[in-house]
């Protein structure tokens, strides 16, 4: 017999579920402007307080406080806010064209728009993301034709990928955009093997993994980290904690532990978290982590605390496992109508412009989904031939494809 | 007897199993409190509590190899890997550690784990939902591998499974989750109430895993399918006329080759059909197995319908699944031969 009362089994839950008040009165946030802005060589072991706090930069007023605002000049302001606009818009549209049942599936940024989009604005080109299916503002904000991606959404016969993919699996190499993968996290290893390979070739290249809260909990996370901590690869490493993983909260992934970013810490790796949903304190710590990249100190861990206000995925009704209203109670607030309010408190902007805008892109996107539609849906046919999936298994087509390539009748 | 889905009587297994043995937990990607993106656990959590039935971290590898320190310790997991398009990152914990656990402990430590995962494609799910990895299993000595192909089946075989002393893989054909389909996808579902193997018992039973069920008595020719191709071989059956025997493997290793032999010895034809990709797929054993055992029986080659040798596509969908017309174009070849 033992001495100790017996053991008991911990399951985190989050303390709230359907039907309770949503409350977010226990994330501390710190007000903007709040967090010092060090130097990028400093020693990791000096910053350790900023993976414990949200570095942001959009005060309530809509003002732009503190050190880590960034400079960025009024065209660029207004090229983020649209580009965020956009997203959202073709969201929308896509959305509702997957109830309409002319594709399989898709999945939305609601409320995430500000990471990808000023991300990429941190970027150079020849610089390459490894994404997860929700950073498509990575494309969005270089211009990648809607028209393309719809035709994938559409799995038409314009589809880059050929119909091979699920929608909203984007590749294009060209934009700096490694072909997705469904499978979660797998591709955080690889975007430290393509920064070491920058580093190995006397390069100048840097690299960006990016994986979701819950994902982080994969093995490959961690392989990730290993890599890119013994090799100082010039990789940045993104974690979107948009609070949820389908159904399952955050702390799941994370247990007890401080954050997500403080995973960095056991790794040597320099860690910042961040106001997802500020759309220039997104920009300010992406050229924070990119110039460290570049000048070879090696890489960085942020994490951005922003809130998944949609469904997992056309597939999810979010309703059966979190409170509807959670979204609205959400402290950060919205990355557009945040990033808005700003421009027009600094007279950059103003609600008819923005109305203006709006109307606008919704004509530029209803303008591609009718191009895209043209070529073909994937409920109305016109899509890529049965002949092409037996293309790009291998270079040159062995005989063993050939022949069952005929056997199918192409 | 209940009308049941499969995704009821699944649910139903896991409910009847924790009942009957505390020994038994639950636990996987959103399986907790929302009960599985299938919906397999639902309530499982109410009303066994959190420490029976839980949400783990998204981990696969993680997920297995827990199992299997529970396994060992005595208890009777029965996990759940989201899609098996996603049970890679745990193939090493199930193909070195908890296939061997008894063979090099000399029985000192055991593993009696299931791990269970949807297959299989027809939901337009392109290559991360749609696959059929079990020839990647059955190649590895030491696990067994199941795939129902109705929820009478698949209750029966999983409260076997989970009674089962050793690791059991079981997969689910997710495309007969709501009904049965035979590949013929224009044509509207089909749901389970009005099919007599949608019928469940309520109580407690199992089906032996190692036991093929004969789907359809025939003469002419014989047909080895599971899951899903089980219709698809019904449909093609009905639509050629040929009067063939379908076999529904239910369990692939063990393999229930004893119903094989008697079958094809009888109709000197067989023809082999499943979903995953062809080389080295579960087809070629079975095809092995006919030719060594049937050999002086057999009137035509043996023949396989398989998924082709690419990725699970996403658009060609159709052109991939094997359908009714692929697999009766080569009955009606076998029966000419
Ligand atoms: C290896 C693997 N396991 C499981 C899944 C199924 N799955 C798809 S998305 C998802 C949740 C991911 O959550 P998170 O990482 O937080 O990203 P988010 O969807 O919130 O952006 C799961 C479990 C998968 N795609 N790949
Ligand atoms: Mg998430």
């Amino acid at each position: 017999m033992s001495d100790y009362p017996p053991l008991s089994f911990r399951v985190p839950a989050p303390e709230i579920r359907p039907g309770d008040t949503p409350d977010f009165s226990g994330v501390t946030i710190p007000p903007a402007g709040a967090v010092r802005r060090p130097a990028v060589d400093s020693d990791p072991e000096s910053i350790r307080d900023l993976a414990f706090t949200i570095i942001r930069v959009m005060s309530r007023d809509g003002d732009a406080v503190g050190e880590w605002v960034p400079e960025l000049d009024e065209q660029s302001l207004l090229t983020g806010l649209r580009h965020m606009m956009r997203l959202r818009a073709f969201d929308a549209r896509m959305l509702m064209a997957q109830r309409q049942g002319k594709t399989s599936f898709y999945m939305q940024h609601l409320g995430e728009e500000a990471i990808s989009c000023a991300f990429q604005t941190a970027l150079e080109p020849g610089d390459m993301n490894f994404p997860t299916y929700r950073q498509a503002g990575l494309l969005i904000a270089q211009d990648y034709p809607m028209f393309l991606m719809m035709c994938q959404i559409y799995s038409n016969e314009k589809d880059p990928n050929h119909g091979r993919q699920l929608p909203i699996m984007y590749s294009s190499k060209a934009h700096g955009f490694f072909s997705i993968s469904g499978n979660l996290a797998t591709q955080y290893p690889q975007a430290v093997g393509w920064a070491m390979a920058s580093a190995i070739s006397r390069d100048t290249k840097i690299a960006a993994g990016w994986v979701g809260d819950g994902s982080t909990a994969e093995s490959d996370f961690h392989a990730a980290m290993v890599f890119a901590s013994t090799y100082k690869a010039p990789v940045v490493l993104n974690i979107v904690n948009n609070q949820w993983a389908i159904s399952t909260f955050q702390g799941i992934a994370k247990g007890d532990a401080g954050t997500f970013a403080a995973r960095g810490h056991g790794f040597g790796i320099p860690a910042l978290r961040v106001d997802g949903n500020d759309y220039l304190a997104v920009y300010a710590v992406a050229r924070w982590a990119a110039e460290r990249a570049r000048l070879n100190l090696g890489p960085t861990l942020i994490e951005y605390v922003t809130y998944r206000a949609g469904g997992h995925s056309t597939s999810d009704d979010p309703s059966a496992y979190r409170p509807k209203e959670e979204g609205d109670a959400w402290p950060l607030g919205d990355p557009i109508v945040r990033f808005k309010n700003y421009l027009i408190k600094q007279g950059h902007w103003s609600e008819e412009r923005h109305a203006q805008t709006e109307a606008e892109i919704a004509d530029e996107v209803l303008s591609a989904q009718k191009e895209a539609e043209q070529v073909g849906t994937l409920s109305s046919g016109n899509t890529p031939s049965a002949r092409d999936m037996f293309e790009d298994v291998f270079e040159e087509m062995p005989p063993h494809l050939v022949k069952q390539r005929q056997e199918a009748g192409y | 007897m209940a009308a049941m889905t499969m995704i009821e009587a699944i649910q139903n297994a896991h409910d009847n199993a924790m009942q009957r043995d505390e020994r038994v937990v639950v636990y996987g990607e959103d399986v907790g409190f929302f009960g599985g993106v299938f919906r397999c656990t639902a309530g499982l959590q109410d009303k066994y509590g959190a420490s029976r039935c839980f949400d783990a971290p998204i981990n696969e590898s993680g997920i297995v190899g827990t199992a299997i320190g529970m396994a060992a310790y005595g208890l009777r997991p029965c996990i759940e890997i989201q899609f098996s398009d996603y049970v890679y990152p745990a193939y090493d914990q199930i193909v070195s550690e908890a296939a061997r656990l008894r063979h090099r402990s000399g029985g000192d430590f055991t593993c009696p784990l299931v791990i269970r995962m949807p297959v299989g494609g027809g939901i337009f799910g392109g290559q991360t939902h749609s696959q059929s990895p079990e020839a990647v299993f059955t190649q590895v000595c030491g696990i067994k591998t199941v795939m129902p192909s109705n929820p009478h089946d698949a209750k029966g075989l999983l409260i076997a499974a989970i009674e089962d002393p050793d690791p059991v893989i079981f997969m689910e054909p997710k495309r007969l989750y709501n009904g049965p389909f035979d590949g013929h996808h224009e044509k509207p579902v089909v749901p389970w109430r009005d099919h007599e193997l949608g019928d469940v018992p309520e109580d407690y039973y199992t089906t032996a895993l190692g036991t093929a069920a004969i789907r359809r008595p025939g003469n002419d020719l014989t047909i080895l399918s599971y899951g899903t191709m089980v219709y698809v071989a019904e449909a093609a059956t009905a639509e050629t006329g040929i009067d063939a025997e379908i076999i529904d493997l239910r369990s692939l290793l063990p393999l229930d080759l004893d119903t094989i032999v008697a079958s094809v010895t009888k109709t000197g034809r067989c023809v082999i059909v499943h979903e995953a990709t062809r080389t080295s797929g579960f087809g070629a054993e079975l095809c092995t197995l006919v030719q060594e055992e049937c050999f002086y029986s057999l009137e035509a080659p043996v023949a396989r319908v398989t998924g082709w040798d690419t990725p699970y596509p996403h658009a060609q969908e159709w052109d991939y699944f094997p359908s009714p017309e692929r697999l009766g174009r080569k009955m009606r070849e076998v029966m000419e031969a």
